[in-house]
């Protein structure tokens, strides 16, 4: 092993060098918060206890090594409500990814052609994404809001009567997947229809010489030519919506009631809206973290299987 | 030139490993706070203390800017650094920048923050020191959110109590002859406005602070802090509720915007569109900007009307000063304080803004008795229930403001709300019954 590791040493001095300071800066700006979170998730450090110089005053560090006790009360203590929030944060990011890509699919395919005045079309439609996320966040909560936004009074004006869009519990959860959904297209809109500007024209002159349908272009053609794109955008698209914390906490925050609170969010509360819980805090995280690394190997493993190359 | 490239990469790793490395120390100096309030050596040597407000940046932080200024008359060798937080983000704010020694020297803090902060070290105790100038003249109830531990760690500012106002134009054209006293009379009047003013009767803010008058007024509490006991969730606490939901159900006071409840109250209140709010004085400067209320005298203030114990029970608020205990310049931050808060000076808040002095000598002056709210809201004061000075009073109101408007919108019932509030205070209140 030593040798080995001289061997390449000597012959990758360069390289080496090169790696050095990329591997020292991930594992100062990556590696020791995590290791830190790791350790912290083991102790009852809170806001009361950890250590804080105060203009004269020293206090040193004084929490303590509980073991397992807050991964044991997250997980399975009594008034827990981790596997609910679990729960309604599956559902949240299933529902963003599913319309993500959907709708990002559809739009990208009608874009991908020759039409008049196809650049201003690709500019509007990027907009929610190119709009800082507050912005967003309090222009939806006006535009949703029960007595005097817009939706209600179309819908008055309609006759369909009006709805509490954010004060009720499912409706609430309703309106941020839509936000949600409203910021999150452009993105995967754009990189499909890079993917699609990929495939090669060929394919779809050679189907349509012998006949093939639209549809069947699009089943047999864009979609298999899109998979290496997809498969990507996919994967990015489930830990960013898994992880979202900015337009829950900006429209609802959590609300009404913990009805919209995913696991981002509800740790949030959990741990920062009192005095600060450092330690439930970082177990969340760590909970998070684990989650998410779960998912991407089996995702990596699913699509090993069927064939792509990670 | 290999060598050179691999040598300069790893100097950018040497210098960005010890920038990341330099924790900031903080700087213990400075002035260690003189217990005499001992005068500066003459010079033109000036100290600047920050002070971080969270009035109301429009209608009330211009008052303390002029206090301030008469403050920079007296001393011209304090430069007083004013800035406006909002109220919401202040506690938090406070909390983060206490943690990294970069605090303003005095802060406003809520009556439910100050234990709190106490209790995490970030406060200077003020006994002894000129902040704590005159502090018998204090009244108890205010004075009391300032002691943790036997300390006394702030002076009140301004307190508050929660009272019914009304608009006495649309209650005379419903017929109603006086305020209401009690929960009952308060729902007759409210439907008669609707019936024969065109206006809403009633609108309840849906947020937790302002559930608290049904709650107290039922003979419950949020917690029981002589026997650490949580008790949210008792039958009392469960009738209190359900006295204030029957007001939204049967049409006495307007279905609540959940979402932004306050404002719209304020907005319809304002605009004469509602005739009854439960709200407290600091609401005053703002009600009297609208057009309802070009006539000063036809805002009505009354207690909040009794729940079934036939006792009026009101929450008792207000903001204190407290000081930073990370704070360089301390002699000058106490003796801010003690300006600040002399009897002329909340007197001179009162006139202007309705605010409620804490100290009883201020109500004797002149200027206190000029303002047309402040006497009204003496009598409200003295019956005010004191929350739990505890470091985890302010807490206690977030899963209230949670469960609330989901009672409201019958997504939960009374009991069921307020069990899952007692669940969340479990977790808040470690080793509580």
């Amino acid at each position: 092993m030593a040798g080995r590791v001289r061997r390449s040493w000597d012959k990758h001095k360069y390289a080496w060098g090169m790696v050095i300071p990329v591997v020292l800066v991930l594992g100062v700006l990556v590696g020791y918060p995590l290791y830190r979170g790791v350790y912290l998730s083991f102790t009852d450090a809170n806001e009361q206890n950890v250590a804080a110089t105060i203009g004269a005053l020293q206090v040193p560090d004084s929490f303590s090594f509980v073991g397992l006790r807050n991964y044991v009360d997250v997980l399975f203590g009594p008034n827990t409500k981790f596997w609910s929030v679990l729960g309604r944060t599956v559902v949240w990011t299933i529902s963003c990814v599913f319309f993500h890509y959907t709708i990002g699919l559809g739009l990208a395919v009608l874009l991908n052609r020759q039409l008049r005045g196809r650049s201003v079309y690709r500019v509007l439609l990027i907009l929610p994404w190119a709009v800082p996320t507050f912005v967003s966040s309090f222009a939806w909560k006006l535009i949703l809001a029960r007595d005097n936004g817009i939706v209600n009074h179309v819908l008055g004006n309609l006759g369909l009567g009006t709805f509490d869009w954010l004060g009720n519990d499912t409706l609430a959860f309703l309106s941020v997947i839509a936000i949600n959904i409203w910021v999150g297209v452009p993105f995967n809109m754009v990189a499909l229809l890079g993917g699609l500007q990929a495939i090669p024209a060929e394919l779809y002159e050679a189907a349509e010489v012998d006949g093939a349908s639209p549809w069947q272009r699009f089943w047999h053609i864009t979609f298999p030519g899109l998979r290496t794109v997809s498969a990507t955008i996919i994967l990015l698209g489930v830990i960013w919506s898994f992880n979202l914390f900015a337009i829950i906490f900006l429209v609802t925050r959590g609300g009404p009631g913990d009805a919209t609170q995913i696991l981002v969010t509800y740790a949030f509360s959990a741990a920062f809206e009192g005095i600060r819980d450092y330690a439930v805090a970082a177990t969340y995280g760590i909970l998070i973290l684990c989650v998410l690394v779960g998912y991407a190997l089996v995702y990596r493993r699913a699509l090993r299987s069927s064939g792509e190359v990670w | 030139m290999q060598t050179r490239r691999w040598r300069s990469a790893s100097l950018l790793t040497m210098v960005t490993l010890a920038m990341m490395g330099c924790r900031g120390s903080g700087d213990a100096g400075g002035d260690k706070g003189d217990k005499n309030g001992e005068k500066k050596a003459e010079g033109p040597q000036i100290t600047t203390i920050s002070w971080w407000d969270t009035s109301d940046s429009t209608n009330e932080a211009p008052k303390f800017k002029d206090l301030i200024q008469k403050f920079q008359a007296k001393y011209p060798n304090i430069k007083v650094d004013y800035q406006n937080i909002p109220f919401e983000q202040a506690r938090d704010k406070f909390k983060t920048a206490a943690q990294a020694n970069t605090a303003p020297d005095v802060m406003r803090a809520e009556v439910g923050w100050t234990a709190e902060f106490a209790s995490l070290r970030f406060l200077a105790p003020l006994e002894g020191t000129p902040a704590a100038d005159g502090v018998a003249d204090y009244l108890p109830a205010p004075l009391a959110s300032n002691k943790f531990g036997g300390k006394l760690f702030g002076v009140p500012q301004v307190t508050d109590v929660l009272a019914l106002l009304y608009n006495k134009a649309l209650l005379e054209k419903a017929g109603v002859k006086e305020a209401p006293t009690t929960m009952a009379e308060l729902k007759t009047a409210a439907l008669a406005v609707k019936a024969k003013a065109g206006a809403d009767g009633l609108y309840l803010n849906p947020g937790g602070y302002f559930l608290l008058p049904f709650i107290y007024g039922a003979g419950g509490d949020l917690v029981n802090a002589d026997e650490k006991k949580i008790t949210v969730n008792t039958p009392e606490a469960v009738k209190g509720l359900e006295v204030a939901l029957d007001l939204i159900k049967s049409g006495a006071a307007a279905k609540p915007d959940l979402n932004s409840g306050y404002n719209q109250m304020q907005a319809g209140f304002k605009d004469g569109k509602i005739a009854m709010v439960i709200n407290g004085p600091w609401s005053v400067a703002d009600d009297f900007s609208g057009k309802a209320f070009a006539d000063k005298n036809n805002l009505g203030i009354a207690p909040v009307p009794a729940g079934s114990t036939g006792k009026a029970g009101s929450p008792m608020g207000g903001h204190n000063y407290v000081v930073y205990a990370g704070s360089k310049n301390l002699t000058a931050s106490y003796q801010f304080i003690q300006f600040m808060n002399s009897a002329e000076n909340q007197a001179y808040l009162a006139k202007e803004l309705g605010l409620l002095p804490t100290r009883s000598s201020a109500y004797q002056l002149p200027d206190t008795a000029a303002n047309p709210v402040v006497p009204k809201f003496r009598a409200v004061i003295d019956k005010a229930v004191v929350r739990p000075t505890i470091p985890q009073a302010g807490q206690l109101l977030i899963p209230l403001d949670q469960q609330y408007p989901r009672a409201i919108s019958g997504d939960k019932a009374p009991q069921a709300a307020l069990d899952t509030v007692a669940t969340d205070y479990k977790q808040i209140l470690k080793d509580w019954k």
